[in-house]
């Protein structure tokens, strides 16, 4: 029979500070980069707020905004109908998904070095199999975070964009086959606008973050911050996106809890 | 001989700011007749179909044969001025506080006699050539200048009420992403702005021509997301009070139409670009350009527009860039009213199909940016307030002032 | 089918003036300021119209009135608020030429039989700020096309007239100074003038510039004020013991010469001969002239064009004549309204009513000697850049 778990311990643990909570999500601003795509398809809605009213005449007591943003907007969740691969999977939208899957454990592979020297940076399978062998396989149902320090980037070069698009770090094709395939992973996240590499549109498939996660009812989170300061294993990740009738994915606040003193 | 213009010193911070008057605006409705010429830099007069007279002040029947067929025509501008006077006291507060102002009786080759303002360089008995103007009060005026140019001309003092130029004046241009605010740069750096801010948004999107407008004399890029009001109310905080003229740069241009587009977030985008993007505008900067339209040499002059002249009437091929721009001329009509009472003049400055990339399959003649931009700057030196800039605009102000019912056909053809 | 009669050329066919005369002359002493209104300044010139003879208001059957400030009422309105109840009523708004139309108007309504005894009077109110509000509202001309430009009023407009007038005639401004400066003498002993002392042609040369070439003494000091007489039959004027003063001859003009492209005349150069045919006198007959004189200018202009020199000899015939009231060719015998003051439309009257007194042996000043007859002349409203309205009458003392 499992250990009875007691929730209120557990609550007040997070009170005490023995339980760590950590804050992965980026402020939601007007100068936060969005995606780009070509001029030609829709764009995402970079994040807007319009005062309604500040202890004015227009509401003497009060301050309130309204805002206005993308489902893919800053700290984000992706759910599978975002992409064509997920479209028709049962369950597959904010929405519909099973809220018991907003919380998971996460492992942290950390890359900041090499894509400190390579913005081009792109995630191998032999790349994991090394983080593997120091801190053990990558269980079953775990959120797969690849801390790059890309979030502590100025935004010109967080965005990386140039003449033939961004370049900024991600995973190649096979390795997030292999997390699907091999690892069942709950899903991918990054700090980078988007879960795949900056050059994706010349992989086969293209963007094989989305492809491959999504195709197979997994999830993704994008821009991401303070990864490093998670440890590789051990994390538990709070991400539950709005619940937006079918919604292909929210901007969302993205916890981490880490047990026991300063890391 | 006018003196060249002395570039000003800084402003004193602890001199009250000199408040914008008003000459007395009120005109019969058949005078302002001469406000629609002075409003495009054109000079005209009421002539007669019936009998030929030309015929000035503005009046309801011709006084050579009594016809009520007198409609304003464009006639030739030149003359000579007969006597002149310089006053000295006035009892109207705007001209008590500018005296000594010259004011003359010119006789025009066309035949009426005009009382004018005047040039410096405006003689007693010499030959000149007349210009109506929109004074401060936004109603048109008629100015005697010399017949042929003579040197700094556009620095006399009384001129230089009724125009906006830019010279020694500081200039925002919203948006210098695009050919259009880079060009709008280069052409007020050439006419001698005391400093050019340039608007950026969005400094993690490279683009082309950063280089180049970092080159540009007196230039100084700040940043300015007109899609922002926090971006717009804060440049204006920082800026506002130290501009004098704003010109709005930032453009959406998208083909497309109504019933044909799927889906609303291009509108929306253009809408917020373009529409909210001047509501914002307006409201950070027009109350200090409002506040200081009497504020010395480098008083505030102008909010400028450049919209597209399909405003004026849809062309279903651009058909929802249309309606937004016709969003943006509607706006313009009422911030030109709120704008008056500081003598601040809003300027539309109108264009057919643009030499820039959301144009490219569009056939000639098209405007190429410089073209723009040196309308801009021309139609400011002059103090008009609606210009049509190029082939295609110029064609669609015409039929649309004979047909606008064809010419709504003509442009869904 | 009978020509079309030119005009200004024609045999006097005019019917005269014979059995009508005017009396009374009344001047309510002229105020810089006042917080009374025009109807206050009417009330008082008619109380004084209607004393001497021990008239009632209701028996004044015939009103003419002229005034700037009036507004919101117009003749009508003045009726109920003064209790008359007239079987001929005018309102003469004609500014500086309202008096010698006011009277040709009454005359011939009471010569008809319309009205037996019509007050003509002309009263206007003098509020801190009326001068302004008057200036920018004073016609649609001038309100399109001449406020606009400096607002400088009267004084810019007639400035260039002036400007024109020296330019084409070579008359300067000392010529100008003479006919004020003898104004000005026969002023000194008009008790409510408004330029109460001497004026010197160092004075006049030295003041301030309005707009050139127009200085401070070529211009008229608006006031508050009323100027009131009384036209009936020469029979009446006797049954109440009034001196009276017949009416000769007279003629009126507007918008002549149109297409003069500045004025350098008025009317009066179209009808003078009119004038004095009708009368049966020439220029050097009458024994003093009022002339209108806003401006120096236009005083110099009526002095041509009314018959006294030849065009473009108006200076020369100032700088051969003395003006003062025992002078050569007495002139603006009160001092006119240079120097009593222009109290709006009641300016149009003053040379009138001082005809009158002179005629009548009853001046407020000095007397011009053996004064039989006169002309008074009228001139005003400038509507976009000239004065359109131009009168002259000419009168002699009834026996």
């Amino acid at each position: 029979m499992p250990v009875p778990i007691d929730l209120l311990s557990f609550a007040r643990a997070v009170a005490d500070g023995d339980i760590r909570v950590i804050d992965l999500t980026q402020t939601l601003s007007q100068e936060f980069p969005t995606i780009v795509l070509p001029p030609e398809l829709g764009q995402c809605a970079p994040f807007r707020m319009e005062e309604v009213s500040r202890y004015d005449e227009r509401g003497p007591a009060w301050y309130w905004n309204n805002i206005s943003l993308g489902e893919h907007t800053g700290t984000h969740f992706d759910a599978p109908i975002h992409w064509i691969s997920g479209k028709d999977l049962p369950n597959n939208a904010v929405d519909t998904i099973d809220a018991a899957k907003f919380i998971a454990p996460a492992c942290v592979l950390d890359c900041s070095k090499e894509c400190a020297a390579n913005p081009d940076f792109a995630l191998t399978v032999p790349f994991v199999e090394q983080w593997e062998v120091r801190h053990g396989r990558i269980e079953p149902g775990s959120w797969v975070l690849l801390r790059t320090d890309w979030s502590k980037r100025s935004y010109p070069d967080y965005a990386g964009l140039r003449d033939d698009g961004a370049h900024t770090p991600g995973p190649e094709p096979t390795v997030v086959k292999w997390f699907v395939e091999e690892r069942d992973v709950h899903g991918f996240g990054t700090e980078t606008i988007g879960t795949d590499f900056g050059q994706g549109h010349h992989f086969n498939p293209p963007y094989p973050a989305h492809f491959y996660m999504h195709g197979k009812g997994r999830f993704g989170l994008q821009c991401l911050t303070n990864l490093d300061l998670l440890p590789p294993k051990g994390a538990l990740i709070i991400a539950a996106p709005l619940k937006i009738k079918q919604g292909s994915g929210s901007p969302l606040r993205v916890l981490a809890l880490v047990a026991g003193g300063t890391a | 001989m006018t003196p060249p213009l002395v570039r000003p010193k800084r402003k004193n911070p602890f001199q009250r700011t000199r408040l914008p008057l008003s000459p007395q605006g009120v005109r019969s409705r058949t005078a302002h007749g001469l406000t629609a010429a002075a409003a495009e830099g054109r000079f005209a007069l009421q002539v007669c179909l019936d009998c030929g007279a030309a015929v000035y002040p503005p009046r309801d029947a011709c006084p050579s044969c009594l016809s009520a067929r007198i409609p304003f025509r464009d006639v030739d501008s030149g003359g000579t001025l007969i006597a002149e006077t310089t006053v000295r006291t006035s009892t109207d507060p705007y001209f008590r506080e500018r005296t000594p102002w010259r004011v003359g009786t010119v006789r025009l080759d066309a035949g009426p006699v005009v009382v004018a303002h005047l040039h410096g360089d405006a003689v007693e008995g010499a030959r000149v050539r007349l210009e109506l103007k929109l004074d401060k009060s936004g109603s048109a005026v008629a100015m005697a200048l010399p017949e042929k140019d003579t040197p700094n001309m556009a620095d006399d003092p009384h001129l230089r009420e009724m125009t906006c130029d830019p010279k020694f004046r500081r200039v925002l241009i919203t948006d210098g992403r695009m050919p259009v605010g880079q060009a709008m740069a280069q052409a007020f750096s050439d006419a001698g702005a005391a400093i050019v801010f340039v608007g950026l948004a969005e400094p993690w999107k490279p683009f082309p021509g950063l280089d180049g407008l970092r080159k540009i004399e007196r230039v100084e890029i700040v940043p300015l997301d007109v899609t922002d009001t926090e971006s717009v109310t804060e440049q204006a905080q920082q800026n506002g009070a130290h501009i004098d003229i704003l010109v709005n740069t930032a453009e959406h241009v998208r083909p497309g139409g109504i019933v044909d587009r799927h889906g609303l977030t291009i509108a929306r985008e253009e809408m917020d670009v373009r529409y909210l993007g001047l509501m914002r505008l307006a409201q950070a900067f027009g109350p200090i350009l409002r506040f200081r339209g009497a504020d010395g040499v480098n008083s505030a002059a102008a909010f400028v527009n450049l919209l597209s002249v399909h405003a004026l009437m849809n062309w279903p091929t651009y058909g929802s860039y249309s309606a937004t721009e016709a969003a943006c001329l509607s706006a313009a009509q009422c911030m030109r009213a709120e704008l008056r009472p500081g003598g601040v003049k809003v300027v539309n400055v109108f264009f057919g199909p643009l030499e820039t990339e959301w144009f490219q399959t569009v056939p000639p003649p098209k405007v190429a940016p410089a073209m723009l931009a040196n309308a801009v700057v021309r139609t400011l030196r002059q103090g008009a307030e609606d210009a049509f800039v190029g082939d295609i605009a110029e064609d669609i102000r015409q039929r649309l002032a004979v047909n606008p019912k064809a010419l709504e056909r003509e442009m869904a053809s | 089918m009978a020509a079309v009669p030119q005009t200004g050329n024609e045999s006097p066919t005019r019917k005269s003036y014979d059995g009508v005369v005017a009396c009374l002359p009344v001047t309510i002493p002229y105020r810089r300021y006042s917080t009374n209104t025009a109807h206050w300044w009417i009330g008082r010139a008619l109380h004084e119209l209607i004393k001497p003879a021990g008239l009632r208001p209701k028996d004044i059957d015939g009103l003419a009135v002229s005034s700037f400030t009036v507004g919101p009422d117009t003749a009508v309105g003045l009726t109920q608020h003064f209790g008359l109840s007239p079987r001929w009523l005018d309102h003469i708004p004609f500014g500086g030429a309202s008096g010698v139309i006011a009277l040709r108007r009454a005359a011939r309504a009471v010569q008809a039989g319309d009205a037996h005894i019509v007050a003509c009077v002309a009263a206007d109110t003098n509020h801190v700020d009326s001068f302004r509000k008057t200036l920018s509202t004073f016609s649609r001309f001038a309100q399109d096309a001449v406020y606009p430009y400096g607002s400088g009023g009267a004084n810019a407009s007639f400035a260039l007239i002036t400007k024109n007038y020296m330019n084409a005639y070579g008359a300067k401004r000392e010529d100008f100074a003479k006919l004020c400066i003898a104004q000005r003498d026969n002023a000194l002993s008009i008790p409510h003038a408004m330029m109460k002392r001497k004026l010197t042609l160092d004075e006049y040369m030295s003041a301030r510039p309005i707009a050139e070439p127009i200085h401070l003494f070529d211009c008229v000091m608006p006031c508050a004020g009323a100027e009131a007489l009384l036209v009936c039959r020469e029979d009446t004027a006797r049954s109440f013991n009034l001196p009276a003063v017949r009416i000769l001859s007279t003629i009126e003009r507007h918008n002549a010469f149109a297409a003069d492209p500045m004025q350098v005349r008025g009317g009066w150069a179209l009808d003078a001969d009119e004038l004095w045919s009708m009368a049966g006198l020439r220029p050097e007959d009458v024994d003093f002239v009022q002339t209108y004189d806003d401006y120096p200018v236009i005083s110099m202009m009526q002095l041509e064009d009314l018959g006294f020199c030849a065009k473009g000899q108006g200076p020369d015939f100032v700088r051969s004549h003395t003006f003062t009231n025992d002078g050569t060719f007495p002139h603006n015998t009160s001092g006119g309204q240079l120097s009593v003051g222009q109290a709006g439309a009641a300016g149009g009257f003053l040379g009138l009513v001082e005809a009158m007194r002179q005629l009548t042996s009853q001046p407020l000043g000095t007397q011009v000697p053996d004064a039989r007859s006169c002309l008074v002349s009228g001139f005003g409203m400038i509507n976009y850049d000239r004065g359109l309205s131009s009168c002259a009458a000419i009168l002699a003392r009834a026996a």
